[in-house]
């Protein structure tokens, strides 16, 4: 866990409803929020795991972006990652964690909230 | 980099619900994408390909067209079963919709190949020439599945190029030859690729 899961969990308390959509915006989890990072994670909560050319084919990004926000997350603790070797060739492998599916779910229930909150007001 | 650096530069304001909208949009589609990873069952195809083993022992020793014929209809109607129960288990298995995008686009792209096989086989029954349907069926299976398998992991259209070459050994060969290949493509590609499948894509 480093500095991001700290930064992280200050931010993703339970939603009280009804806020103002300001409010609600600003408690997004910004470590999920980033789109290459949300894209890993949305990816990794529909398959069991993923290599990182899987990841990278799917996201269609370079391999020097993967890494780094993939990084992050594993920093976080939302997803983990496991390297080993199929022959010769390396392999990384990507698994969602616990907390990492809880990050996810809550970010979509903000991100419902803030829909609800802004046509409300 | 280049999504990094865009994301520095300051742009047109844009409506915090809409943003939320694409968001949630992006969520579905990269969740979709990622089900082809996981939309081709690789347990379905293993079965798939015991059947059809035993359904080309059981084929050889007819001697009558119509009961070959017979036992390999069968055993289509059984493989398409199969792979629908296998498929819809798979798709069970991680919260996903059987005909998501992926596995829409999979049906779609292989439907025309069996349609055709379909028809051919009625044309070569009624020409007398049954034996060049082991040929024509590895064939057109094999477009099918590269055609589908354009959509999903490397080792799918692998599959299907596989099947297009013993389907042009089978029509270049001893048609005695027929549920041999038919035995080798049906039943030993779809067990081999089967065992790859769920060796590395989930199942």
């Amino acid at each position: 866990m480093g500095k991001n899961a700290t930064l992280a969990k200050d931010e993703t308390a339970p939603l009280k409803s009804p806020l103002r959509p300001e409010k609600a915006a600003a408690r997004i989890d910004r470590l999920v929020h980033e789109r290459l990072r949300l894209g890993i994670m949305s990816a990794l909560a529909v398959n069991a795991s993923l290599t990182f050319n899987e990841l990278k084919k799917l996201l269609e990004t370079t391999d020097g972006n993967l890494s780094v926000h993939a990084r992050k997350l594993e920093e976080a603790g939302y997803i983990s990652c496991s390297k080993s070797f199929d022959g010769r060739m390396p392999r990384t492998e990507y698994k969602l964690s616990a907390g990492g599916r809880k990050a996810l779910e809550r970010y979509l229930d903000h991100m419902e909230t803030l829909i609800r909150a802004t046509r409300q007001s | 980099m280049a999504a990094l650096r865009s994301a520095r530069v300051p742009s047109e304001a844009v409506p915090i619900d809409s943003q939320a909208i694409a968001n949630l949009r992006y969520i579905r589609r990269t969740m979709e994408s990622a089900g082809e990873f996981t939309a081709i069952p690789g347990r379905g195809g293993i079965v798939m390909g015991a059947t059809a083993i035993a359904a080309a022992w059981f084929a050889h020793s007819r001697v009558h067209a119509e009961a070959w014929l017979a036992v390999w209809t069968i055993e289509a109607i059984l493989g398409v079963a199969i792979g629908y129960l296998f498929a819809r288990r798979k798709a069970q298995s991680i919260n996903k919709p059987l005909f998501a995008r992926p596995g829409r686009k999979f049906v779609l792209a292989i439907a025309p190949s069996i349609f055709t096989a379909a028809l051919l086989t009625l044309m070569l029954w009624r020409a007398g020439m049954i034996d060049y349907t082991p040929g024509v069926w590895l064939l057109l299976y094999g477009c099918g599945i590269v055609a589908g398998g354009a959509f999903s992991v490397r080792v799918v259209p692998v599959m299907g190029f596989c099947f297009l070459v013993f389907g042009a050994a089978a029509l270049f060969s001893p048609l005695a030859w027929g549920d041999a290949w038919l035995a080798a493509g049906f039943g030993g590609l779809q067990i081999v690729f089967g065992g790859v499948i769920v060796r590395n894509y989930g199942g």
